[in-house]
């Protein structure tokens, strides 16, 4: 979340596309009550279901599986041909008036520099026109056909509302009824807030069907706004956390991309990672990325990293490919892996394509399980009956499971979707020999250096060097290694601008990232939560709930990362001259001689606004990116059609088959041939979640077994009179990877779309079952899903696909 | 049984006159069906706290999951879709124990002391002292009570009047996400409703309105409902709610068995009479079988 939990209720306009925040985040959703009780909001809810989003929002529209980009590119145009845009905002803090290489080309639903063989682009005229200053050449008018406004209007002015809804599937009339509600929020003193999650990540385009709402947030002036932004909301307590730590591999702590083969010493990868600002006085923040870098392998290397062996750069890993889930399991099923260390994970249950899991997982050698709950994916070799059907005497794996604690019986912290690290207390202990995840993997580490000191081993130095200054070298504390994250001085740490004056003594815990240095004198865990764990102790423990604005900000409540900031971009809550575009809703201002007010000012404190410092720090344009040449599949979204769809051509671009899906995801052998044509598999089919579940664990709790026992799918009425399927039937749920057998739900919840032309039902599954735990034995969902994700993420398609369905 | 905290006001079968030196607040739990989502937290936080754990089923075609009120789920939730001028709605209601100003189950108990209500309103089943006779499943206007096969002994919400009695909110008001069960004496309960009711009028739901039944003497558990003019859309809500006569009972096939009910009842009561006084509910079912043996 660019913003918070709390802050939703700040609101004008609640919108809910590509997420189920009633559902999905029941607690959460408190806030968008209280945005509707106490500010009159108004609650919009997009989605293919009548979600328990839809039951209590004032208006619903219903939209096709995986035609989000349609719909909102359709906004865009909505926005722009009726004039319903913050100018102000756009032109002085979007690219709106950045001049782009006149080379670049989009036609025929494909942009300039496609390579249809390896499936990219090659982004040479993705770029902006630089001038004879080194600066990007810009003009302000927005006249300039090459500018990205004009570049934006033109590429969207082919999404008009009959197309639109002829993609879609969104009656018109209800199309232009929420692009209504959008546009009010216009207005500079209105905000809409954006509340999706994996509804819209989980599609072979889902970075871009973000990357369009950021467009039009752009547009409206709703970023850095109380009641405003892009909020992504996190599923599990802690998920935000993970991948602020790295849950990726093509990531380092702090979203430091990691190196690659490519970058062969430190100078090359630093260099390659530390740009120069693209326009004059921007504050460029990334360009301090090798004080992250440095201070991150002081943190993991201590004393062994030193300026004459590169900070220990030699002994990172170098990503040779990619390491996204999908990319696991693909080697892992061409047998190119041997062992798999599967921590808090039922991958059987929760990748796609469980055929190809199941076969994957049987090829390795060994696999260790850490978890708390006997998972799926850990007696993936067992036959159970249907719902597992394999022959366990052919499967070699041999599988060790470590019972590991939960959360609740480990102390640690918590990062919320608002970025607000929590620091929680144990409950109790865990049951028998369960043991902290921290516990499991120092043990295991400590094992490993001991075989390596005694037998030795090819490149032993990243192990033998690690540094490792807990007090109990098997169980290092949860507060230890906090401190650690946020950083500390290794040497006294002098102000930049008075070299005499000592602002951190060496072994004080830092303030935050500011004072962390690229010459080895500072170590820090994870630059953005720097400053977490201060001199003055730990942050994250704090409860102070006071709220002297009444924005529900509480910067004395946990540490919001970066700095305790609470909503980012908030500078660009506040016109150029550093007044707020609404003084009720108040994020911080200009006082004359400093940047103050109700949040830690994302902004240089005494940046004056007639130093022309634009808000968004963090990109070397200092601007938001109406254009953005940073992403894999173009600079502006365009609508694709989801890897299986049940049109043989994309209306977009009718003459073009290449454009058909997105034309830069990744595709595997054997997946390609896999995905199930229309003519079989008629029906759209999505997966999701239901209030009752917490993904594959709470299966194994008995109230929640109680409270929703048993799978089932949910079919519209239409569908159903066709099918001759009567509500609570059991049905057989084919896809062209396997089937699943559930109960029918029959409901008026999933309406039948006219979809260029033709009645288009959808099929809709939760996920929640599986044949370990106290519900109802049930198939695996993810037995019918595709094995393809987003060209940028990776994330699989779960959420769009096709299926065919009958009564048992 | 009565607390410190906790006088009674009535008892099932009993004429003890009601203690009446304290001062009691009548409380009052609001669900505010406009704002409830469904999540069902209500129903797991009901299980936890009165320890109850009912069988894990099956799905029958709907989300009502378990799909009705048993001994062992005292509270579920109740989706009904509904097409209202051509919009699709989804009325989700939380259904459970109404606790009636004037309680049918607490009228028709034949078991002294079984059903008791407090002085702040709430309704209660004491199990010791049922028999599980099932009568207050036909007193109540509702369809609440349910009797146990376990042990043969009726069941319902208590609206966790033990924690009410220490000053706690009832655990479904506790954990509701979203605010939609609120809890409060009657008076602030119908105060926050009407402010609930000007909002849902503002966004066009004309006829939004408080559900406080009077033909059970008002509720202690309310709705504020979208469409108050039709109580029944939401899965069966009564529209005028009012206890069942007895006597249709009387004149069925219990009537053999009821002279025989009648009879111990008449020697109960003469013990009563003489120990503690006049019968109440006795004397009221006389007063029914008179007007029956008049017709």
């Amino acid at each position: 979340m660019t913003n918070h939990w709390v802050d939703i209720k700040n609101a004008d306009l609640v919108l809910i596309m590509g997420g189920n925040a009633a559902e999905a985040h029941p607690c959460g959703f408190k806030w968008v009550i209280e945005a509707k009780k106490d500010r009159k909001a108004k609650l919009v809810v997009v989605d293919p279901r009548f979600t328990r989003s839809a039951a209590v929002a004032d208006y619903y529209a219903p939209v096709r599986a995986g035609a989000d980009i349609a719909f909102l590119g359709g906004v865009v145009n909505y926005l722009l041909t009726n004039d319903k845009i913050h100018h102000d905002y756009v032109k002085n803090y979007s690219n709106a008036g950045f001049l782009i290489n006149p080379d670049f080309k989009f036609e025929d639903g494909i942009f300039s520099g496609y390579n249809a063989e390896k499936r990219n682009y090659g982004k040479d005229t993705w770029g902006y026109q630089m001038g004879k200053d080194g600066f990007v050449m810009v003009d302000p008018t927005l006249q300039d056909p090459n500018c990205a406004f004009q570049l934006l209007k033109k590429h969207y002015s082919r999404y008009t509302p009959d197309l639109v809804s002829k993609v879609s599937g969104t009656p018109k009339d209800q199309f232009l009824k929420v692009c209504e509600y959008i546009a009010e929020t216009a207005a500079a003193n209105k905000t809409m807030t954006i509340l999706y999650a994996l509804g819209w990540t989980q599609h072979s385009v889902g970075s871009q069907n973000i990357r369009t709402m950021a467009i039009i947030q752009t547009l409206l002036g709703n970023m850095g706004m109380a009641g405003g932004g892009i909020n992504a909301l996190r599923g599990h307590a802690n998920v935000q956390g993970i991948t602020d730590m790295c849950l990726f591999g093509a990531n380092l702590p702090g979203y430091i991309a990691s190196p690659t083969e490519a970058d062969v010493d430190r100078k090359t990868y630093v260099e390659k990672r530390t740009p120069k600002p693209l326009r004059p006085n921007q504050m460029n923040f990334p360009q301090n990325f090798p004080k992250w870098f440095t201070s991150l392998q002081k943190a993991w290397y201590g004393n062994a990293a030193k300026p004459e062996n590169d900070f220990a750069y030699e002994w990172l890993p170098k990503i040779d490919g990619a390491y996204d889930t999908l990319a696991i399991f693909e080697k892992m099923h061409q047998g190119k892996m041997n062992g798999f260390v599967c921590q808090g994970f039922n991958p059987l249950a929760s990748v796609s394509h469980k055929k190809k899991v199941g076969d994957a997982l049987a090829k390795l050698k060994y696999m260790v399980v850490i978890d708390p709950l006997i998972t799926d994916t850990s007696e993936f070799w067992k036959a159970h009956g249907e719902f597992n059907e394999v022959d366990a005497t052919k499967v070699q794996t041999e599988v060790f499971r470590l019972p590991a604690n939960l959360f609740a019986e480990d102390t640690g912290s918590f990062t919320n979707s608002g970025r607000v690290i929590q620091w929680h207390w144990k409950a109790a202990d865990g049951p028998g020999e369960s043991k902290g995840d921290v516990e499991i993997i120092a043990a295991l580490f400590q094992k490993l250096k001991a075989m390596y000191a005694k037998d030795g081993g090819k490149l032993p130095e990243p192990i033998m060097n690690l540094t490792w200054p807990h007090r109990i070298a098997d169980k290092p504390s949860p507060a230890e290694l906090l401190m650690e994250i946020s950083g500390k001085a290794l040497a006294d740490v002098f102000d930049p601008k008075d070299k005499t004056k000592v602002i951190v003594k060496a072994g004080e815990q830092v303030a935050g990232f500011a004072q962390l240095r690229d010459d080895g004198s500072t170590s820090c865990g994870n630059w953005i939560y720097s400053g977490c764990w201060s001199q003055a102790g730990n942050l994250t423990a704090r409860r102070d709930n006071a709220d002297p604005s009444g924005l529900g900000q509480t910067l004395l409540w946990g540490f919001a990362w970066p700095a305790n900031r609470r909503i980012i971009y908030n500078r660009a809550s506040c016109d150029m001259d550093g007044k707020p575009w609404d003084p009720k809703r108040t994020v911080i201002r200009w006082t004359g001689t400093a940047w103050a007010g109700n949040d830690v000012p994302d902004m240089r404190p005494d940046a004056a606004p007639a130093e022309g410092v634009m808000p968004f720090i963090m990109t070397p344009e200092g601007v938001a990116r109406l254009f953005a040449p940073g992403m894999a599949d173009g600079p502006f979204p365009e609508h694709y059609e989801p890897f299986e769809t049940p049109l043989d051509k994309n209306p977009f671009s009718p003459g073009n088959p290449k454009a058909l899906n997105n034309p830069a995801a990744r595709v595997y052998k054997g997946d390609m041939e896999v995905f199930g044509k229309a003519k079989d598999f008629p029906y759209v089919c999505t997966t999701y979640r239901l209030v009752e579940h917490f993904h594959f664990w709470s299966k194994h709790v008995r109230i929640n077994a109680v409270l929703q026992p048993e799978q089932f799918v949910e079919i519209g009425e239409e569908l159903a009179k066709e099918k001759g399927i009567a509500n609570g039937d059991r049905v057989k749920v084919k896809s062209n990877r396997g089937f699943i057998k559930a109960v029918a739900v029959v409901t008026k919840r999933i309406p039948t779309l006219m979809v260029d032309g033709k009645k288009t039902h959808t099929v809709g599954i939760p996920i929640h079952w599986g044949f370990k735990g106290l519900t109802k034995p049930g198939f695996i969902t993810n037995t019918l899903t595709p094995y393809v994700g987003d060209a940028n993420s990776q994330t699989p398609e779960y959420k769009a696909f096709l299926v065919n369905i009958e009564k048992i | 049984m009565a607390l410190q905290s906790l006088d009674i006001a009535r008892r099932s079968a009993t004429t003890t006159p009601a203690p009446g030196v304290r001062q009691t607040t009548e409380v009052a739990k609001l669900i505010d069906v406009s704002t409830c989502i469904g999540c069902k937290a209500c129903q797991a936080a009901c299980m936890e706290w009165n320890d109850i754990r009912d069988e894990v089923g099956n799905c029958v075609g709907v989300y009502d999951n378990p799909a009705d009120l048993t001994a062992k789920s005292w509270t579920v939730m109740r989706f009904a879709e509904v097409e209202e001028k051509g919009k699709l709605e989804w009325l989700i209601r939380k259904d459970g124990c109404m606790h009636c100003a004037d309680p049918g189950c607490l009228k028709a108990c034949p078991a002294p002391g079984a059903i008791i209500q407090y002085a702040n309103g709430i309704v209660d089943f004491h199990q010791e002292n049922c028999i599980g006779c099932g009568y207050c499943v036909t007193g109540c206007p509702f369809n609440i009570p349910r009797i146990s096969q376990e042990d043969s002994k009726a069941y319902k919400c208590t609206l966790c009047s033990d924690r009410v009695a220490v000053g706690q909110a009832p655990a479904c008001a506790k954990v509701c996400p979203t605010g939609a069960i609120q809890f409060g004496s009657k008076e602030q309960m119908k105060d926050y409703a009407a402010k609930r009711i000007v909002d849902l009028k503002s966004r066009g739901y004309d006829k939004a309105g408080l559900y406080d039944p009077q033909g059970v003497g008002g509720t202690h558990v309310m709705y504020v409902l979208h469409h108050a003019d039709r109580p029944e859309l939401y899965k069966g809500l009564p529209n005028d709610p009012s206890i069942s006569p007895l006597v249709s009972l009387w004149k069925g096939f219990a009537k053999p068995l009821a002279s025989v009910a009648m009879a111990a009842v008449a020697l109960g009561s003469l013990f009563h009479y003489v120990m503690k006084g006049p019968n109440e509910v006795s004397k009221e079912l006389e007063d029914e079988l008179e007007k029956e043996d008049a017709k």
